[in-house]
């Protein structure tokens, strides 16, 4: 045909937006047609590997504020007219969090072997790969992605494999498969409650391309459909990334989920829905609608704040390692939305920054959990006493998290809050800035018990406990070093992070 | 708000309706598989609303003759777009029904029941019993 003959040859790099997503596509059923753990294993770690170096190559190219489109199968808008196919748009934000994904992903990984030997029966493994791999896809699908349906898609994606990977912990506790089904029950009610709103969105513009919804909103001006479809997307997303009245799945499928898989979740999938969340709320919605609306403010921000000081105020209390870090992470979303409530490009970057950081610093903590169940055979602190002299390496690490985790200068933990304090000064609310600080402290408290019980406590009598095996510590330690090193090498993060927010905010003039 | 705006605006009123009813089933029901009906009704909700979305006034099945001869340019089409996007989500709730089932099989097999009172009875006691052996805690939810 002639046409084909306008088409440009397009070599392997401009392929790389749809690689990312589509080369661990590929490799999950594969796991399951070779069967045989040790080749799942290999076929995951190098899909893994390969969307890392796919996606670091993507970052280098959007650094400078460039926009990578793809479109699937060529079905791009022509001559001026509109798109009629699925466009895969990679700027700033969402290479940025594509990194943040696979690097996670592919660090995970050599941890995963020993770690699910011993939590999951062997005959499950290859599936457990094939889940991983799939829960791995949607995530990268919904952060490269351009089109507003296609992120339905890719999140029932990721969320159905997730539901598969927390009830995988059954065989530790019975209790997983109930976290497993509120999650499923919670997770489709709020990807629904997103579909709607799409379904508002398209209603009221006749498009689902989010460039094109971006610059087609604006011309509606204050039409009541577009602002209910707007409060259905939030809703929706909020609960996926377990906004604080939202969030009662998490501390469930947290504790009950195998080790790997929560190590993985709590660096990755809150993270990527916070992320649609912010390109829905400053992309695709104008942001001069969104600005004027100070009803979100209104909304997030005391919300923000509640769930910092409840969640922290929760996790001091536990006497389960998983279950305090679970809470945690719903207290360390709570900055992420309050990132957002400001409303500001400073803002914004504090939540991109918060986003990186407390993802790692979150995996590194659930990976040295999944070391202590693996030696200790459970995580309720009383057992862990004394560990830090008999897993000394192990613990430091826990250490090392644990101050990033609370915001001690010289961690990646800090660069994030002070970001974010810096927001709150921006608009002259120092007493928001106290209250930052002050929900820190309870951080203090609930890391510090650990500690105290990881050093000061005698070693329960009786049991030797080894060092965790190497497989294990190196990934461990390999985010544990990063956690120091985004604490003094900011450039990277906080570059990134303007950037990600100036392309999420600024660049659609 | 006249009769006409309410006819003429029937697929929406029928749309919250049905989301309403599966939504409320989900929500107050406590038998699990009445869960899972619940949200399939929500979910169809939905699919009846895009689907709805894609119809045109007058307009005829999106369906082109094979040989792209003699159409003819009077004719009117519905609106394919909504009903392509629906399969997939189609798709999508069969694939949530399917695994929300399967973890019912498994909830009952290890519990011995599928009514949530009794299994938030066995899970506060599984909660106490934890609390017994290793400290208090401050379960629950907040």
């Amino acid at each position: 045909m002639a046409a084909a003959t306008t088409v440009p040859v397009l070599g392997i790099i401009d392929q790389l937006p749809l690689l990312v997503v589509v080369v661990p596509m590929i490799a999950a059923p594969l796991c399951v047609l070779f069967g045989n753990r040790t080749i799942a294993w290999i076929l995951t770690f190098a899909a893994s590997l390969a969307s890392l170096l796919f996606s670091l190559h993507l970052l280098l190219q959007v650094m400078d504020g460039d926009v990578v489109s793809y479109w699937l199968g060529g079905w791009g808008p022509k001559d001026g007219g509109i798109a009629k196919g699925i466009e895969y748009r990679i700027d700033a934000a969402n290479a940025f969090v594509l990194v943040l994904i696979s690097l996670i992903s592919t660090i995970v990984l050599p941890y995963a072997r020993r770690s699910i030997e011993f939590e999951i029966t062997k005959v499950s493994h290859t599936l457990f790969y094939c889940c991983y791999l799939l829960c791995f896809t949607g995530l990268l699908g919904v952060v490269a992605t351009g089109d507003a349906f296609n992120v339905f898609v890719f999140l029932e994606i990721s969320s159905l494999s997730t539901y598969v990977l927390v009830a995988m912990g059954a065989e530790r506790d019975k209790r997983a498969l109930t976290a497993a089904y509120d999650y499923l029950i919670l997770g489709t009610i709020g990807a629904t409650f997103f579909v709607i709103g799409i379904g508002f969105l398209y209603s009221a513009t006749g498009t689902l391309n989010m460039e094109e919804l971006s610059v087609r909103l604006p011309e509606l001006g204050t039409n009541r459909t577009v602002q209910v479809g707007f409060a259905f997307v939030v809703v929706g997303m909020g609960l996926k990334a377990a906004f604080y009245p939202l969030h009662l799945w998490l501390p469930g499928a947290y504790t009950f989920a195998p080790s790997v898989v929560t190590a993985f979740l709590a660096g990755t999938a809150t993270k990527a829905a916070i992320y649609v969340l912010l390109r829905f709320l400053f992309t695709v919605f104008n942001p001069e609608m969104v600005f004027n609306t100070d009803a979100l403010s209104y909304l997030l921000i005391p919300l923000a704040v509640l769930a910092m000081f409840a969640g922290s105020l929760i996790a001091v209390f536990q006497t389960e390692l998983k279950r305090l870090l679970a809470y945690s992470s719903v207290a360390q979303v709570g900055y992420m939305a309050l990132g957002i409530g400001f409303l500001s490009t400073t803002g914004v970057t504090a939540t991109m920054v918060h986003l990186f950081n407390h993802g790692i610093t979150k995996a590194a903590l659930f990976l040295v959990v999944g070391a202590y169940v693996l030696r200790a055979g459970t995580s309720f602190t009383d057992r862990l006493a004394g560990l830090g002299r008999q897993m000394p390496w192990t613990s430091a690490a826990f250490v090392i998290g644990g101050l990033s985790l609370i915001g001690v200068p010289g961690t990646a933990g800090f660069i994030s809050k002070w970001v974010l304090l810096q927001a709150a000064l921006e608009k002259d609310w120092w007493w928001m800035g106290l209250l930052i600080v002050a929900s820190s402290l309870l951080a203090v408290i609930y890391v510090w018990r650990i500690v105290e019980i990881l050093y000061l406590q005698q070693p329960r009598a009786g049991k030797e406990i080894a060092e965790a095996p190497l497989s294990m510590l190196v990934p461990i330690w390999i985010l544990a070093i990063a956690c120091i090193w985004f604490g003094f090498a900011t450039e990277m993060t906080i570059g990134a992070s303007e950037t990600a927010a100036n392309s999420l905010i600024g660049g659609r003039s | 708000m006249s009769v006409d705006f309410i006819i003429s605006h029937m697929n929406y009123w029928l749309f919250i309706v049905l989301m309403m009813t599966g939504f409320y089933i989900v929500v107050s029901r406590g038998n699990f598989i009445k869960k899972i009906i619940g949200l399939n009704i929500f979910q169809s909700a939905v699919f009846m609303f895009y689907i709805s979305l894609g119809k045109v006034t007058g307009g005829t099945a999106p369906i082109f003759p094979l040989k792209l001869e003699n159409i003819d340019p009077s004719v009117v089409y519905s609106n394919p777009l909504p009903h392509v996007l629906i399969l997939t989500a189609i798709v999508v709730g069969v694939a949530t029904t399917a695994l929300g089932l399967a973890l019912i099989v498994r909830i009952r097999e290890e519990f011995g029941t599928i009514e949530e009172e009794d299994i938030l009875e066995i899970e506060s006691d599984m909660q106490a019993k934890d609390n017994r052996r290793h400290g208090d805690a401050m379960g629950g939810r907040a």
